[in-house]
This record gives structure tokens, sequence and C-alpha cells, in this order.
């Protein structure tokens, strides 16, 4: 990829985020207008370093929002909660930073570590800890591979920031910094996954960044083009397929534990006795069509707009939108029989449902 | 008895109802001050029907004149906007996605202010209000007197907003003031923007509303009149006023409300064929399919609750040319009338087309006999290929729905559209518009985030039903008549304590008889 991501790419990076949001992972509305301002504010582009090009003994960090998106698209943040975190966590530390690492590539969060390592003057690294969006701390590919939770920082909007010394393990950071985000007004910046340049290069899933704006950019061509299926577009690019098409018929919505749980059923346009069944814990979880899986956790499930390819956050979902599903294999990092266990649908609560992977992953292996 | 009054961009039309019948209706060209349109109108509906005055209860009327006025950025009063809320929300000042001509031209100064309220209701800051009159000052040093007010979660709690609302009436006495909660819901924004919107119509909104007022008291009419808003609910004329904003959208809210009434059905698809655009929506129990997305009124993103509808550029006065064939999208709009060819104009249209076919008998027919009945059945089959696919992109499903047709262009659908089961054109098609308009009822809405820790969910359901009824009846409804038609809830990921965002929408009859 181009080695920085300005003004001209915001819109593509956007849409690609939301599509690997695959439902969550926040607003990117909110998300792009915030890095348009920052590029504009700095007046040069963000720049995108290759994991390859750290030596070993760097130090970076990922970074992100924490908590509801629902808050985020009404208690805007100040701007700099994250870049405040991050020079906290290296005051405490005694050391500066070499480059940001985006914790989330899917929706919202795969901009806002962009506007915070402009504020910073530090480079992000193309690639992020998910290949996707998923909603608890622990599912990403750095605490899978044992990178520990903490040292751990969290900011609002007001400068408060609390740097959690030591957590005894990836569930307790979750926890805590959740009851603490909850306490800092819903939302929350959460810098955490404190790496080596070797530790990043072992686990980060590589090209992510690039991935969304490839995404993104051939929607919007696609739209342009007027071609018939921008979903397919979508799919091919992420070696996926189109895994349905239809309206939704219901949608069913419940909170467990603090999560939008929920459910939603889909008829097919040409029979309505063709059905597709999501459930959906934030993110998109596991789809059944005629009651077998069709595809489910780690893979991606996004669900668009049929005229546009517009991505839908579950929270758009209502009953007679006309969308098509798309399927696309998760990156290889999350199929291991250890990431299984923390993202796999068992994790979630569907311990009856095999995980079949899809064919292919959705990014080719590194040369 | 009721007259619905429609004020289009080419045609004000008007309906005289007596309960469920249509007992008058009447088409005339829309002038440029409204208030002649107006009149005419009920002129000749007055005489038309040989109505006593007296026995008008009520005037609702529909009008696109202020979404009108943002699209064209005309009429706009400068207009400044306060945001409570610091230090959050700092990276994102009010008006920040606008267009940039419609910001200039709304010509506003923007302010950020401590304030604000957290989802359950805490403070973020506490309000300042010294820092708030300093605000007021600049904002009466600029020579503006209209103010919009925003606070971060204001649909929780107002107080904030009312208080910056006090301050700056002490300062600037004559300010007109929006505050944000009384417009929209979560969603800053998208709220703020239609804050700052409304603003800047009031002025152009108390100028429309007193032609309106002019107009009936012209006609020797004393009932009480109502505008439209939205989502086809009726807001007092004083209320609309206040809120010019709310009245966006509430066109094809009436075209297809209107279509539901005349043709009795509750589940169908509507074709509303203008002079320049056919609008095509979905009716769900007699009310339009709302869209689901975000949706932009002059390039300014909104989060009110629009009906999910799509236009395409077919409409009576639409332009022909041969080759290639073209139908549409440039028209004649409300000089019809003057350029067609069936009415002694040099412009071929579609409606010369259809009297050209046969089917019509508009104007001079004779004027268009030598029209090629080539080009005549290719520009019907084009027409034919419009509709059906507009159709079906409007669609969730394939079972063949009802189609039904309506507006003063309707005549140009003749031929079923594939996938309808039947096509319905109904009597006084052509004014369904003053129809839906004079058939709406009032509400209200509550939109709210509630912490169900320390609330039941029946509670908390209790409690934004409550708002939502007294807001409608504020809007002027009969109490004993408001139903609770919508309920939504959408608990909030990644909050415990069980945070849930209730929606609830309230309908009822006008009161009569004030």
């Amino acid at each position: 990829m181009s080695a920085s991501v300005g003004l001209g790419d915001t819109a593509a990076l956007a849409l690609g985020a939301g599509i690997l949001g695959t439902g969550g992972g926040g607003n990117t509305y909110i998300g792009r207008l915030k890095l348009d301002r920052q590029l504009r504010l700095s007046g040069a582009p963000c720049p995108v370093m290759n994991v390859e090009q750290l030596d070993d003994d760097t130090l970076v960090v990922g970074v992100g929002m924490t908590g509801a998106p629902t808050v985020g698209i009404e208690k805007i943040e100040a701007g700099d909660e994250v870049a405040r975190a991050v020079q906290a966590l290296a005051a405490h530390l005694g050391r500066d930073f070499d480059a940001l690492v985006i914790n989330e590539i899917g929706g919202s969060n795969a901009l806002e570590p962009l506007m915070s390592a402009l504020q910073l003057g530090l480079p992000v690294l193309d690639g992020d800890g998910m290949g996707r969006a998923f909603p608890e701390l622990q599912m990403d590919t750095f605490s899978i591979g044992g990178i520990p939770a903490s040292p751990l920082a969290l900011g609002d909007c007001h400068g408060n920031i609390a740097i959690f010394e030591r957590l005894s393990s990836p569930l307790q950071a979750e926890e805590w910094a959740r009851n603490l985000t909850i306490e800092m007004g819903g939302s929350a910046a959460l810098v955490m996954s404190l790496m080596s340049g070797a530790e990043v290069k072992a686990n980060l899933v590589r090209g992510t960044l690039s991935l969304a704006l490839d995404l993104g950019r051939a929607l919007m061509q696609a739209r342009e083009d007027k071609v018939a299926s921008p979903a397919q577009v979508i799919a091919d690019l992420g070696n996926g397929r189109v895994l349905f098409e239809g309206k939704i018929v219901d949608v069913e919505r419940r909170t467990v534990q603090g999560f939008a749980r929920g459910r939603m059923s889909l008829q097919a346009f040409d029979n309505p006795d063709d059905r597709m069944e999501i459930v959906f814990q934030n993110e998109n979880l596991v789809a059944w069509r005629d009651g077998d899986v069709e595809c489910c956790v780690p893979d991606l499930i996004t669900i668009v707009t049929l005229e546009d390819g517009t991505p839908l956050g579950t929270e758009m979902l209502r009953y007679g939108l006309r969308v098509a599903v798309i399927g696309m294999p998760a990156v290889r990092e999350l199929k291991t029989p250890a990431a299984l266990e923390v993202v796999g649908p068992a994790a979630f609560g569907y311990e009856d449902v095999r995980y079949t992977p899809l064919p292919g992953d959705l990014l080719p292996a590194a040369p | 008895m009721r007259i619905g009054i429609d004020v289009g961009g080419t045609n004000t039309d008007a309906v005289l109802m007596d309960g469920h019948n249509v007992l008058g209706s009447v088409k005339t060209p829309t002038t440029a001050n409204v208030t002649d349109g107006i009149t005419d109108a009920l002129g000749t509906l007055l005489r038309d029907s040989e109505l006593k005055v007296d026995s008008v209860d009520g005037v609702m009327i529909g009008t696109t004149h202020f979404t009108n006025a943002v699209v064209e950025r005309r009429h706009l009063t400068r207009t400044a906007c306060i945001r409570l809320g610091l230090p959050a929300t700092a990276c994102l000042p009010p008006m920040v996605d606008w267009p940039k001509d419609l910001s200039e031209a709304v010509g506003g100064v923007m302010f950020m202010a401590h304030g604000g309220h957290e989802f359950d209701g805490r403070e973020i800051s506490p309000f300042d209000p010294g820092e708030v009159r300093d605000i007021a000052v600049q904002i009466r040093d600029e020579g503006i007197d209209v103010v919009a007010i925003s606070s971060v979660f204001s649909p929780v709690n107002a107080s904030f907003e009312e208080d910056t609302a006090a301050i700056v009436r002490d300062v600037i006495p004559d300010a007109t003031i929006t505050l944000s909660s009384s417009i929209g819901r979560i969603g800053l924004l998208e709220r703020e923007n239609a804050a700052i919107m409304n603003g800047c119509l009031r002025q152009l909104a108390h100028q429309t509303i007193n032609g309106f007022r002019s107009a009936l008291q012209e006609m020797k009419i004393t009932a009480p009149f109502y505008i439209s808003q939205n989502d086809g609910t009726l807001m007092a004329a004083d209320f609309a006023a206040a809120y010019p904003v709310l009245t966006f959208a509430s066109g094809p809210t009436n075209s297809m409300r209107g279509a539901a009434f005349l043709s009795g059905l509750r589940d169908a698809i509507v074709v509303d064929v203008g002079g320049t655009t056919t609008d095509i929506g979905v009716l769900r129990q007699g009310f339009p399919r709302v869209a689901a997305l975000a949706v932009e009124i002059g390039g300014v993103r909104t989060n009110f609750r629009m009906p999910d509808t799509i236009s395409i550029g077919l409409g009576g006065g639409s332009l022909i040319q041969g080759e290639p064939l073209q139908v549409g999208p440039r028209s004649v709009g409300y000089e019809l009338t003057s350029r067609a060819q069936v009415f002694g104009g040099e412009e071929l249209t579609a409606t010369d087309v259809v009297v050209a076919a046969g089917h019509e008998d508009i104007g001079d027919a004779s004027r268009v006999s030598g029209l090629d009945s080539g080009l005549v059945a290719k520009v019907e089959d084009r027409i034919e290929d419009m509709v059906n696919i507009a159709v079906d992109r409007m669609k969730t499903s394939a079972a063949e729905v009802p189609v039904i047709v309506v507006g003063g262009g309707s005549i140009l659908v003749r031929r079923k559209v594939v996938g309808a089961s039947e096509m319905v054109r109904p009597d006084h098609f052509p004014v369904a518009n003053a129809i839906g308009a004079a058939i709406a009822q009032v509400g209200g809405e509550c939109d709210q985030i509630f912490s169900l820790a320390e609330m039941t969910r029946d509670d908390a359901l209790a409690r934004a039903r409550a708002e939502a009824t007294s807001r409608a009846t504020a809007a002027g409804a009969d109490p004993e008549s408001v139903e609770i038609v919508e309920v939504e809830e959408v608990p909030l990921a990644y909050l415990p304590g069980n945070a849930t965002r209730i929606m609830v929408k309230a309908v009822g009859d006008l009161q009569e008889g004030e």
C-alpha cells in the first residue's frame, strides 16, 4: 500500500472498516469526521509502516476506543483521549513508543488510531489484532499470542487516566476496564497490548489496513459503475461469497450481561420458505440457512444493503430491509486451536455449533 | 368538516372532507407568495361546494416550502449555535459536516461551552452561567438573534439547554431560540443539525404561517389550522412556526397516507407521479415504511424518520427527446400549461405523448396528432420500464402486491406494473397529497436511555409511553384517542446495568372544537 493515509482515503477506509466490522465496531461516520479534521489540522497524511520495517527492540502499543457505540454518537470525544493515555503510559514506563497498533480494524476503531498517530507524530502499522471486530478485550491475536493485558491505560475526555499496572488475566482486564469505562461515561480511550518489535511481528495480522482501504475503494468504484451486485464485489475481494439475498422479516433484541444480543430472520426474495437466521452479540456470530450452519465466528458475516452495499450495523437492522449477507473467511491467525477457544462459536455460548471454516483465508499468506 | 391543502412547488391542491367523504377538490398553480395560491384554491373549493365557512372544523396544510428553502439555500436567517458538552465533543464543532454553500448561507457562528450529561444523567461538566453569558454577548454583538442550543444527551436531560436559553433571552430579549432536545433524538450532530436548520428557517416559517393565516382570514375561515410533519401527523400552526424543520418530507408521507385512505389498502406500493418526479414508497399497515439509514436534507445529515422512498425523474412535464430516446429527468415543471405542445407550447412532454396516444383528452389534441406513432410507442415502453424497475427496487418480496397510482401525472402510468397483484387508481387520485394532510392525526415521541438496573423494564416502558402520550396531547391530540403506535427498544452494547434506549411514538385524533 501507499505509505500513508490522507484526506482522499478516509471515505474508503470508513467504508472498508464498516464491512470488516461485521455489524459491530462502532459508527465509522463520526470516526471519519474526526480523522478528516485531524488530517486538515496536521496538514499531512498519516504515515503507515510495514511491520517488517520495525527493529525487534522497538516498542509499540495497541490503541482504540472502548465502550458503547451508541454513547459514541452522542458524547463525541474531546479528540485527544487516546493520545493523552498513550503519553501517560509512556511516561509511566519511562520510554517512548515507536509506532501505534490498530487493535481492531472493524468499525470506528480502524480510524481512531490514525487520528492519535497524527497527534503523537507516530506511524501506525499496516495490520491489526483481529482482521475484523470483536466485542471483548481478550479476543485478539495479541492476547491469544500471550501478550499480557497489562499495563493497560484508560482515559476519558477530562484527561483522567488510569493505568492498570498488573492484571492477572485478560478476563480480569475485560471486567475492570468495562467497569471503569462505565464510570468514564460509557466510552473511553483504551491503550493495551504493549509489545516489542519482535512480539508484534509474531502476533500482528498483517495487511488489514490495506485490505480495509481496498474493500472501500472497490465498493465505491462498484457504485460508480452501477454494478448489479456490490455485495459480490466485496465478497470477491474478501475471498468469500454472498451467502444470501433477501429481506429482514424479524429482528429480536435483548441485553445479556451488558451486550446487545439478538437474532434476525431473513427471507429469500424468490422463495419465502428459504430462510436465513443470524444471531449477533454486537457483531454477527452465526448464520444458519434452513437449519444448517452456513457461516460462524471467527469467519466474517457482514450484512450490506442490496442496492449499494452499505454495511449495516446490528443497531440499524429492521424489518423490511433488503440486504445481502456476505460470508468471508477469517484471517488464518484466528483459526488455530488456541484462537478458536477464544473466538470460536463456543466462546460466545454456541457450544453446539461446530466451526466449519469457509474455504481460504481473508488475506493471502505473506510471501 | 375538514379542508386539506397541499402547497407543492408546482401546484396548490385543496380538498374538502366530511368524515370519510371527499366532497370536493381543486388544483391551482402555486404562487410566489404562497398566500394567493391558497386563497385561489379555497375560493374555488368553497364556491364549488357551496359550503358555509363556519362548518369547517379544521384546516390541515402540508408544504414543501421549508425543505425547498434549505435545498435552494434561500430565505435562510443567520443563526448561532451554542453546544454544551466540553471538554467532550471538542474535536467536532457544530456544522462540521455541512456543505460549504449552505453553512455560508446560514452565516452562523459556533460556540462550545462546558456542560452536557452522561448517558446515565450525570453531568459531564458543571454548567457555567458566566461562560454562557459571555457567549450570548458575543452573539448579540454579531447582530444575530437566532440561536440553536444543543447539549450532550439532552434527550435524557434537557436542563442545561433550558438554562442556556434563559441566559440568552436575558442578553438578547428578542432572541428566537431552538433547543435540540425539543426536536431530535439521540445522535448529537444530527440533532444539532436539525436545531440549526430549524433556527435558520424560523423567520421564513413565521412569514409563511402568517401567510397561511391571512389566506384563511381572507376566506373568513376561523377554524384552527394545522401543518403536517414528516411522520404523517399534524402540529398546531403556532407550533409549526416554531418548528418548521419538522415539515421535512411531509409531502411523500401525505401522498402515501392519502393513497392508503382513498384505496382502502393498508399494504401496497404507492407510485406518486408529479410534474417532474415520481416518488415510490411502500405502505405497511397504512403507514409509510421508514428509511433505516440517516437521511440528508440539502446535504446535511439528520436523523428524522423519513419515509423510505425512491424518486425517479419522470413526471407529466418530463421532456422527451427522440434520438437517442430520452424521457426526463428534465421537465417543464409548473410551466406545463404553457410550454407543452397540447397547451400551445413548443416542448414535447410526456403529457403530449399520452394525449397523442389517445389515452387522455388534455388541452388541444390536434396539436400532437401528427406525432410519429413509432416514437409514441417507444416512449410508452420506456415509461413502463422506468416504473417497473423502480417498483421492483422497493418491493420486499417476490409476492405480488397492489400498486396504487396517485398524483397529477399518474395518467402516464397506464399499463400493469410487473409484479402488481392489481393496479389501483382511486377516485381523487390527483389530490392524494391534500387528502393525506386532511386525514392526519397528531403524535408525540419519546426517545430516552433508561437504566434497567434502577427500574424494571415495565416501569421504563410505562414512563416512555407516558412521555410520548403527554407530548401527543401537548401537540393537540384528544387524550381519549391517544394510542401507542410504535415501541422500539435497543439495548446499549457494552454497558452493564441494562442501559436501554427506548423509543415510543403515540398518535391520536385531533381534539376538535377548541
